[in-house]
């Protein structure tokens, strides 16, 4: 079937590459307007649904036709950044569907306002754009502009509320974040520095392709610079340990689609970046140092996020703290490098952000039914909801990494692959993932089972994307499509070359 | 010639910078800013003339009417409208700060050495002292308490980047700059709307007054 896409010419592969981008760009503006009316969560999801069908689209015929540059060379597209892409728009999509019930409940709550609404939904379609444009560029500046742009639209989604600890966790957002994108600028001053040398001034020495095919000469003093600004800067993004703290605040007190998409969405984008940069950085060094480096962060990310998670009482954070270790352990696969630590990383990518979104959507209708985050409040989900509960229970369960779930094989993978690569690191490695697991199931466990506290609402839960996600990784544990598996492999050779 | 002149912008630019870290007034804290974008612009269009790159004029005057003008505008604009203390004290005393403050300058110079080293067009100086502006103002961002000097620092972290963008490769491309400029502006109106959230809810723009997570 994917054959046919062969046939498709290049002007149509533009048009779709335009929907993908200027539907949610388009959608942002009509949402601005109409944000607040009846019907525009349902149009908030067509339109994700759109921007999702045509970046299907756009991933089948680059798979298929191989890599490519677009509108002449602005956008590059190869088997790396539309995997990402895809996967984007899927998340995209099904918070979309999910953020329907949850919103209406707290509109019904009277937390959110009709410009509220507005807002937010404006701004949900305008991180997308941000995301999906910050992934599909070919320039490494539109990239930081990109990613900075989707900063400020999650800064004023996670205020939404107004409530003090909100703007108190969109301040440490903005200030952290602040820092974190000014290393990451300089970071790209001193790539195009080292570029400029090559290139001599060039517009095009900030281009993905350029950089890409003269990376054996640029100047390897000035890349091992910009790489350590590069790595701290983006790494900031997306939650490594020492700038993480703004992850956990910015998760627990924003509403809850934000929370998963931030996961599920936002961490990937920055580990994108980051994956690109040592691509350069490998072929400019020649000495493993950028791979070295994210093993350390990885590692160290990793575990302080575990144990911080046992200490959490508030169920967002547990799960946002889930989320630094998991991108810890992506970044320690990813620095390990080769040809199967890079396949279980962009593995554990695709399953981590299809399972954590699910827990967020389950834990967003929990919190709604208990009126609460707070986990020693919530009791009994099983008894008054049991879509909902069982949804809390396989959701936990397949981001611990049980069988037969995908988060299984991509962990097993990384943890074989540290033993044969980096044995020294596997202790710590099993450590915390067996802190996590300990924490997390038996804090699951007093939620879901018990006397309920907790009371059913007026719009139904929507069910659909948490089934959906967790069939999705439950699929992929147990049978990798082939097509699938041909994809990851060129994924993998776009990253080791 | 016109690389001493340019040393000397960058020289004074540092002064700028840590005019700024011991100033307690807000307002003067914020005239000091326009003062701070100025060398950078004076900066730019000097390496723009020498080095015939056209679009470095476009972004100085871009930088002109974004850090010059109109934030400056909107932060005098907020502060008056917000009616909030006047006066505020860092966190840490101003000669231990301005002790801290030399440390990292001399911590940047010792970092710039080496890249500046390889490359031909830059003397070690300039991208020394835009490494060190990026250093004080992060540690302003620190050690302040108040939101508006934070912001203020945060944007004079802004003014260093573009110093360094501009000494050290003479100008990024011009699509990027513009794409800067406008997540900068867009930045700095979002953070004024939260500081009217602030204000609602903590009668001050003290950051103090934002402590409960700090558990963690």
């Amino acid at each position: 079937m994917f054959a046919t896409w062969n046939s498709i010419r290049k002007n149509d592969v533009d048009i779709i590459l335009l929907l993908v981008l200027a539907t949610p760009l388009i959608g942002s503006i009509i949402l601005m307007l109409a944000g607040h009316r009846g019907v525009a969560p349902e149009l908030n999801a067509g339109l994700s649904l759109i921007t999702f069908v045509a970046s299907a689209f756009l991933a089948a015929n680059i798979v298929a036709n191989g890599p490519s540059t677009f509108f002449s060379h602005y956008f590059f597209l190869d088997s790396l950044n539309v995997f990402i892409a895809g996967l984007t728009a899927f998340v995209g999509l099904t918070t979309a569907l999910f953020s329907r019930p949850y919103m209406r409940v707290e509109r019904d709550a009277g937390r959110m306002t009709k410009v509220r609404m507005r807002l937010y939904h404006s701004m949900y379609q305008l991180f997308m754009f941000t995301m999906l444009l910050a992934l599909l560029t070919n320039s490494v500046g539109i990239m930081w502009v990109a990613l900075e742009s989707a900063t400020l639209t999650v800064l004023l989604l996670v205020s939404i509320y107004r409530t003090a600890a909100s703007i108190e966790a969109a301040w440490k957002y903005f200030i952290l974040s602040g820092v974190g994108v000014a290393l990451a600028l300089f970071g790209t001053v001193l790539l195009y520095l080292a570029a400029a040398r090559h290139f001599g001034g060039d517009a095009d020495a900030l281009m993905w392709t350029n950089l890409q095919m003269a990376k054996s000469y640029l100047e390897p003093g000035i890349m091992a610079f910009a790489f350590v600004f590069l790595l701290v800067g983006y790494g900031t993004k997306m939650g490594l340990v020492p700038m993480h703290s703004w992850l956990p605040d910015a998760h627990a007190e924003g509403p809850t689609p934000i929370s998963a998409v931030l996961s599920g969405l936002l961490l990937n984008v920055a580990l994108y970046a980051i994956l690109r940069f040592k691509v350069l950085m490998d072929g400019a060094l020649q000495n493993g140092l950028p791979g070295k480096m994210m093993v350390g962060f990885g590692l160290v990310s990793a575990l302080v996020a575990t144990f911080s998670l046992s200490r959490q009482k508030d169920v967002k954070r547990m799960f946002s703290y889930s989320s630094i270790e998991h991108v810890g352990i992506m970044t320690f696969t990813f620095g390990i490098g080769g040809a199967i630590g890079t396949y279980a990383g962009l593995l554990h990518m695709a399953m981590h952000s299809l399972v954590k979104s699910a827990i967020f959507f389950s834990v967003g209708h929990a919190c709604q039914k208990a009126g609460t985050q707070i986990m020693s409040d919530i009791r009994g989900l099983l008894k008054v909801s049991p879509t909902v509960g069982w949804g809390m229970i396989l959701g936990p369960l397949a981001i611990l990494g049980l069988p037969p779930f995908g988060v299984f094989s991509s962990e097993f993978l990384i943890v074989t692959n540290a033993i044969r690569e980096m044995p020294w690191a596997v202790p710590l490695l099993l450590l915390a993932l067996g802190v996590a697991f300990a924490t997390i199931i038996s804090r699951i466990q007093m939620m879901v089972f018990g006397e309920p506290t907790v009371r059913p609402l007026a719009h139904s839960p929507a069910l659909l994307p948490v089934f959906a996600h967790l069939g999705l990784a439950l699929l992929f544990g147990l049978y990798m499509p082939p097509y699938l598996n041909e994809w990851f492999v060129k994924a993998v050779h776009v990253i080791i070359g | 010639m016109p690389m001493q002149i340019l040393n000397l912008f960058a020289a004074l630019m540092l002064l700028l910078t840590f005019a700024m870290l011991g100033q307690r007034k807000i307002m003067t804290l914020i005239q000091l800013f326009v003062l701070h974008g100025l060398m950078v612009v004076a900066s730019a269009i000097l390496i723009a003339y020498q080095t015939h790159n056209h679009h470095l004029y476009y972004s100085a005057a871009l930088t002109f009417a974004v850090k010059v003008v109109v934030i400056p505008l909107i932060l005098r604009k907020l502060l008056l409208s917000l009616s909030v203390k006047r006066e505020v004290d860092p966190l840490v005393n101003v000669p231990t700060t301005m002790l801290i403050g030399i440390v990292l300058v001399i911590i940047a110079f010792n970092l710039a050495i080496p890249v500046a080293a390889l490359s031909s067009s830059i003397a070690s100086g300039t991208l020394g002292i835009a490494l060190a502006c990026i250093f004080l103002s992060f540690m302003m961002m620190l050690v302040r308490s108040n939101a508006v000097p934070q912001v203020i620092g945060f944007l004079s972290m802004e003014n260093g980047l573009f110093f360094a963008a501009t000494a050290v490769t003479d100008g990024m491309p011009l699509l990027v700059e513009l794409g800067v400029a406008l997540a900068v502006v867009g930045g700095t109106l979002v953070v004024g709307l939260f500081m009217f959230q602030m204000r609602e809810h903590f009668d001050d723009l003290n950051v103090r007054n934002l402590e409960q997570h700090k558990e963690e």
